[in-house]
Protein backbone atom coordinates (compact mmCIF):
# COMPACT_ATOMS: atom_id res chain seq x y z
CA UNK A 1 0.00 0.00 0.00
CA UNK A 2 1.55 3.61 -0.74
CA UNK A 3 1.41 6.02 1.96
CA UNK A 4 0.51 9.64 1.11
CA UNK A 5 2.77 12.21 2.15
CA UNK A 6 1.84 14.09 4.45
CA UNK A 7 1.80 18.38 3.40
CA UNK A 8 3.17 20.13 6.19
CA UNK A 9 2.44 23.73 5.91
CA UNK A 10 3.80 26.51 8.06
CA UNK A 11 1.07 28.99 9.62
CA UNK A 12 2.07 32.36 10.09
CA UNK A 13 0.71 34.55 12.50
CA UNK A 14 -1.27 37.95 10.92
CA UNK A 15 0.51 40.52 12.57
CA UNK A 16 -0.69 43.14 11.06
CA UNK A 17 -3.07 44.34 13.52
CA UNK A 18 -1.03 44.05 16.56
CA UNK A 19 1.38 46.19 14.83
CA UNK A 20 -1.11 48.36 14.39
CA UNK A 21 -2.99 48.69 17.76
CA UNK A 22 0.99 48.86 19.28
CA UNK A 23 1.69 52.39 17.01
CA UNK A 24 -1.67 53.62 18.08
CA UNK A 25 -0.45 52.76 22.02
CA UNK A 26 3.13 54.44 21.07
CA UNK A 27 1.64 57.38 19.91
CA UNK A 28 -0.81 57.67 22.50
CA UNK A 29 1.99 57.57 24.97
CA UNK A 30 3.99 59.80 23.15
CA UNK A 31 1.21 62.42 23.31
CA UNK A 32 0.99 62.10 27.14
CA UNK A 33 4.04 62.12 28.05
CA UNK A 34 4.94 64.85 30.16
CA UNK A 35 8.46 67.36 29.93
CA UNK A 36 7.64 69.64 32.27
CA UNK A 37 8.14 67.38 34.72
CA UNK A 38 11.52 69.50 35.94
CA UNK A 39 9.13 71.93 36.62
CA UNK A 40 7.24 70.04 39.67
CA UNK A 41 8.06 68.09 43.00
CA UNK A 42 6.92 65.46 44.65
CA UNK A 43 7.14 66.99 48.02
CA UNK A 44 4.78 69.41 46.81
CA UNK A 45 1.35 69.76 47.24
CA UNK A 46 -0.19 72.44 45.62
CA UNK A 47 -3.39 74.21 46.65
CA UNK A 48 -6.18 73.75 44.38
CA UNK A 49 -8.09 76.63 42.29
CA UNK A 50 -10.66 76.32 39.93
CA UNK A 51 -9.19 79.54 37.99
CA UNK A 52 -6.01 77.87 37.67
CA UNK A 53 -5.86 77.24 33.55
CA UNK A 54 -2.66 76.26 31.96
CA UNK A 55 -1.39 79.38 30.53
CA UNK A 56 -1.69 79.90 26.94
CA UNK A 57 1.49 81.52 26.45
CA UNK A 58 5.05 80.38 27.85
CA UNK A 59 6.50 82.67 30.55
CA UNK A 60 9.01 84.38 29.78
CA UNK A 61 12.32 83.33 31.51
CA UNK A 62 11.09 81.13 34.55
CA UNK A 63 12.59 80.59 37.41
CA UNK A 64 10.72 77.83 39.82
CA UNK A 65 10.64 77.73 43.77
CA UNK A 66 9.51 75.36 45.44
CA UNK A 67 8.30 76.61 48.90
CA UNK A 68 8.04 73.43 51.37
CA UNK A 69 6.09 73.15 54.53
CA UNK A 70 9.10 73.43 56.80
CA UNK A 71 10.13 76.86 55.89
CA UNK A 72 12.99 75.81 53.16
CA UNK A 73 12.96 76.34 49.23
CA UNK A 74 13.90 74.26 46.52
CA UNK A 75 15.84 75.70 43.41
CA UNK A 76 17.08 73.46 40.65
CA UNK A 77 17.23 70.74 42.77
CA UNK A 78 18.54 72.13 45.98
CA UNK A 79 16.99 72.73 49.28
CA UNK A 80 18.15 75.64 50.91
CA UNK A 81 16.60 77.91 53.69
CA UNK A 82 14.89 81.57 52.64
CA UNK A 83 17.98 82.72 54.30
CA UNK A 84 20.34 80.87 51.79
CA UNK A 85 18.10 81.74 48.71
CA UNK A 86 19.39 85.11 47.93
CA UNK A 87 23.00 83.57 46.05
CA UNK A 88 21.46 81.32 44.17
CA UNK A 89 18.92 84.17 42.68
CA UNK A 90 21.83 86.59 42.62
CA UNK A 91 23.14 83.89 40.23
CA UNK A 92 19.95 83.64 38.27
CA UNK A 93 20.01 87.31 37.62
CA UNK A 94 23.70 87.94 36.60
CA UNK A 95 23.10 84.90 34.19
CA UNK A 96 19.95 87.01 32.87
CA UNK A 97 22.12 90.62 32.55
CA UNK A 98 25.23 88.43 30.49
CA UNK A 99 21.95 87.36 27.99
CA UNK A 100 21.20 91.36 27.41
CA UNK A 101 17.78 90.94 29.97
CA UNK A 102 16.67 92.43 33.14
CA UNK A 103 16.08 90.23 36.10
CA UNK A 104 12.69 92.14 36.11
CA UNK A 105 11.58 90.67 32.87
CA UNK A 106 11.98 87.07 34.45
CA UNK A 107 8.65 85.41 35.74
CA UNK A 108 9.00 84.03 39.34
CA UNK A 109 7.11 80.47 39.73
CA UNK A 110 6.09 79.94 43.25
CA UNK A 111 5.15 76.93 43.99
CA UNK A 112 4.17 76.29 47.77
CA UNK A 113 2.69 73.73 49.44
CA UNK A 114 -0.53 73.81 50.21
CA UNK A 115 0.60 73.70 54.34
CA UNK A 116 3.39 76.04 53.45
CA UNK A 117 3.34 79.25 56.11
CA UNK A 118 2.11 82.36 54.19
CA UNK A 119 5.35 83.86 55.73
CA UNK A 120 7.55 81.84 54.10
CA UNK A 121 6.05 82.72 50.75
CA UNK A 122 6.13 86.39 51.79
CA UNK A 123 9.85 86.23 52.93
CA UNK A 124 10.52 84.35 49.62
CA UNK A 125 8.47 87.13 46.93
CA UNK A 126 10.89 89.53 49.20
CA UNK A 127 14.14 88.04 48.92
CA UNK A 128 13.25 87.77 45.02
CA UNK A 129 12.48 91.39 44.92
CA UNK A 130 15.95 92.00 46.98
CA UNK A 131 17.51 90.02 43.38
CA UNK A 132 16.03 92.40 41.17
CA UNK A 133 13.08 90.14 40.44
CA UNK A 134 9.44 91.45 39.59
CA UNK A 135 7.12 89.26 38.27
CA UNK A 136 5.77 86.84 40.21
CA UNK A 137 3.15 84.14 39.80
CA UNK A 138 1.50 81.59 42.25
CA UNK A 139 1.05 78.24 40.95
CA UNK A 140 -1.89 76.34 41.67
CA UNK A 141 -3.54 73.10 40.61
CA UNK A 142 -6.68 73.16 38.49
CA UNK A 143 -9.55 72.56 40.67
CA UNK A 144 -12.24 70.70 38.08
CA UNK A 145 -14.56 69.85 41.20
CA UNK A 146 -14.60 65.93 40.99
CA UNK B 1 15.84 25.07 -26.53
CA UNK B 2 13.84 25.09 -23.73
CA UNK B 3 13.29 28.58 -21.96
CA UNK B 4 13.65 28.16 -18.17
CA UNK B 5 10.97 30.14 -16.30
CA UNK B 6 12.27 32.95 -13.87
CA UNK B 7 11.12 32.36 -10.26
CA UNK B 8 9.28 35.51 -9.96
CA UNK B 9 6.90 33.35 -7.92
CA UNK B 10 9.34 33.62 -5.15
CA UNK B 11 8.00 35.73 -2.63
CA UNK B 12 10.06 38.51 -0.80
CA UNK B 13 9.16 38.13 3.12
CA UNK B 14 9.99 41.15 5.27
CA UNK B 15 11.95 40.65 8.64
CA UNK B 16 9.30 41.81 10.71
CA UNK B 17 11.54 40.76 14.11
CA UNK B 18 13.79 43.43 14.88
CA UNK B 19 10.78 45.98 13.83
CA UNK B 20 8.83 44.48 16.46
CA UNK B 21 11.41 44.31 19.03
CA UNK B 22 11.90 48.27 18.68
CA UNK B 23 8.37 48.70 18.77
CA UNK B 24 7.59 46.97 22.13
CA UNK B 25 10.81 48.46 23.61
CA UNK B 26 9.16 52.17 23.23
CA UNK B 27 5.72 51.37 24.07
CA UNK B 28 7.75 49.65 27.37
CA UNK B 29 9.73 53.13 27.58
CA UNK B 30 6.77 55.14 27.11
CA UNK B 31 4.41 52.96 29.36
CA UNK B 32 7.34 53.28 32.13
CA UNK B 33 8.19 57.12 31.86
CA UNK B 34 4.09 57.55 31.84
CA UNK B 35 2.84 59.86 34.72
CA UNK B 36 -0.42 60.99 35.62
CA UNK B 37 -0.27 64.90 36.45
CA UNK B 38 -2.94 67.38 37.03
CA UNK B 39 -2.87 70.13 35.07
CA UNK B 40 -1.51 73.31 36.69
CA UNK B 41 -2.63 77.13 36.54
CA UNK B 42 -0.87 80.37 37.41
CA UNK B 43 -1.82 83.58 39.27
CA UNK B 44 -0.41 86.50 38.84
CA UNK B 45 1.02 88.85 41.43
CA UNK B 46 1.92 92.68 41.26
CA UNK B 47 4.74 92.71 43.21
CA UNK B 48 7.35 95.61 42.22
CA UNK B 49 10.22 97.01 44.12
CA UNK B 50 9.35 98.84 47.08
CA UNK B 51 9.23 102.75 46.39
CA UNK B 52 8.38 105.82 48.31
CA UNK B 53 5.10 106.30 48.04
CA UNK B 54 3.46 109.25 46.02
CA UNK B 55 0.00 108.95 47.13
CA UNK B 56 -2.44 107.28 45.20
CA UNK B 57 -3.15 108.58 41.07
CA UNK B 58 -6.44 110.45 40.97
CA UNK B 59 -9.69 107.91 39.79
CA UNK B 60 -8.17 105.19 41.30
CA UNK B 61 -9.93 103.05 44.15
CA UNK B 62 -8.23 102.63 47.77
CA UNK B 63 -7.06 99.03 47.73
CA UNK B 64 -9.59 96.35 49.18
CA UNK B 65 -7.70 94.69 52.07
CA UNK B 66 -8.82 91.57 52.32
CA UNK B 67 -7.19 90.40 56.35
CA UNK B 68 -6.81 86.40 57.14
CA UNK B 69 -6.72 85.95 60.58
CA UNK B 70 -5.25 81.91 61.47
CA UNK B 71 -5.29 79.79 64.57
CA UNK B 72 -1.94 78.65 66.07
CA UNK B 73 -1.90 75.70 64.11
CA UNK B 74 -2.33 77.75 60.90
CA UNK B 75 -5.89 76.79 59.79
CA UNK B 76 -8.13 79.91 59.12
CA UNK B 77 -10.18 81.65 61.54
CA UNK B 78 -11.59 84.49 60.23
CA UNK B 79 -11.70 86.42 56.92
CA UNK B 80 -12.33 90.10 57.00
CA UNK B 81 -12.80 92.99 53.76
CA UNK B 82 -12.71 96.54 55.69
CA UNK B 83 -15.73 96.32 57.91
CA UNK B 84 -17.25 93.43 56.79
CA UNK B 85 -17.02 90.03 58.15
CA UNK B 86 -17.05 87.00 56.29
CA UNK B 87 -16.34 84.54 59.27
CA UNK B 88 -14.82 81.34 57.43
CA UNK B 89 -17.06 82.06 53.55
CA UNK B 90 -15.13 82.45 51.27
CA UNK B 91 -18.44 82.50 49.12
CA UNK B 92 -19.35 85.29 51.21
CA UNK B 93 -15.94 87.03 49.77
CA UNK B 94 -16.81 86.17 46.70
CA UNK B 95 -20.05 87.40 46.71
CA UNK B 96 -19.29 90.92 48.10
CA UNK B 97 -16.39 90.87 45.47
CA UNK B 98 -18.78 90.58 43.04
CA UNK B 99 -20.89 93.31 44.13
CA UNK B 100 -18.32 95.99 44.49
CA UNK B 101 -16.70 95.46 40.79
CA UNK B 102 -20.52 94.64 39.02
CA UNK B 103 -20.78 93.84 35.46
CA UNK B 104 -18.92 96.79 34.20
CA UNK B 105 -15.85 96.10 32.20
CA UNK B 106 -12.93 97.90 29.94
CA UNK B 107 -10.74 100.55 30.73
CA UNK B 108 -11.75 102.97 33.41
CA UNK B 109 -14.12 100.12 34.90
CA UNK B 110 -14.14 99.51 38.63
CA UNK B 111 -13.19 95.70 37.70
CA UNK B 112 -10.12 97.63 35.67
CA UNK B 113 -9.08 99.54 38.59
CA UNK B 114 -9.76 97.35 41.62
CA UNK B 115 -7.14 96.29 43.69
CA UNK B 116 -6.97 93.50 46.52
CA UNK B 117 -4.41 93.88 49.23
CA UNK B 118 -3.91 90.96 51.07
CA UNK B 119 -3.04 91.16 54.84
CA UNK B 120 -2.15 87.14 56.27
CA UNK B 121 -1.55 85.97 59.59
CA UNK B 122 2.27 84.75 59.50
CA UNK B 123 1.27 81.55 60.04
CA UNK B 124 -1.31 80.64 58.09
CA UNK B 125 -1.42 77.68 55.74
CA UNK B 126 -0.72 78.76 51.85
CA UNK B 127 -3.94 77.11 50.98
CA UNK B 128 -6.22 79.67 52.21
CA UNK B 129 -4.15 82.39 50.52
CA UNK B 130 -4.78 80.84 47.43
CA UNK B 131 -8.59 80.33 48.59
CA UNK B 132 -8.97 83.96 48.87
CA UNK B 133 -6.79 84.82 45.08
CA UNK B 134 -9.61 82.39 43.74
CA UNK B 135 -12.60 84.06 45.68
CA UNK B 136 -11.36 87.63 44.30
CA UNK B 137 -10.06 87.33 41.20
CA UNK B 138 -12.79 85.72 39.39
CA UNK B 139 -15.22 82.63 38.69
CA UNK B 140 -16.12 80.47 35.95
CA UNK B 141 -19.39 81.05 34.36
CA UNK B 142 -21.80 77.90 32.65
CA UNK B 143 -20.17 77.91 29.46
CA UNK B 144 -16.93 77.30 31.70
CA UNK B 145 -15.40 80.51 30.52
CA UNK B 146 -13.61 82.88 33.25
CA UNK B 147 -15.03 85.58 34.31
CA UNK B 148 -12.55 88.33 35.52
CA UNK B 149 -13.11 90.16 39.24
CA UNK B 150 -9.75 92.17 40.76
CA UNK B 151 -6.82 91.41 38.82
CA UNK B 152 -4.37 93.82 40.41
CA UNK B 153 -3.56 91.72 44.06
CA UNK B 154 -0.51 92.26 45.80
CA UNK B 155 0.25 90.91 49.80
CA UNK B 156 1.26 93.72 52.39
CA UNK B 157 4.77 93.74 53.68
CA UNK B 158 5.39 90.16 55.96
CA UNK B 159 5.15 90.67 59.38
CA UNK B 160 7.79 89.23 61.63
CA UNK B 161 7.35 85.36 62.26
CA UNK B 162 6.44 85.25 65.51
CA UNK B 163 3.58 87.48 64.57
Amino acid sequence: MKLSKVKTEITEPDMTPMIDMTFQLIAFFMMLLNFAEGDQNQRIQLPASELAKPAAMPLESPITLHVTQEDTVIIGGQEVSVEGLKPFLDREASVLTMRGKSPAVATVIVRGDMDAKTITVQDVIKTCQLARFEKFVLRAKEDRGY
Amino acid sequence: MQIEKKGSEAKVEMQMTPMIDIVFQLLTFFIMSFKIVAAEGDFDIKMPLAAKSEGLPPDTLPPMKVRLTATTGGQLNKIRLNDNDFGLSFDGLHNYIISVIGDERGPGSVQATAEVELDCDPQLHYQYVIKAITAVSGYTDADGNIVKLVEKIRFTPPKSRAG
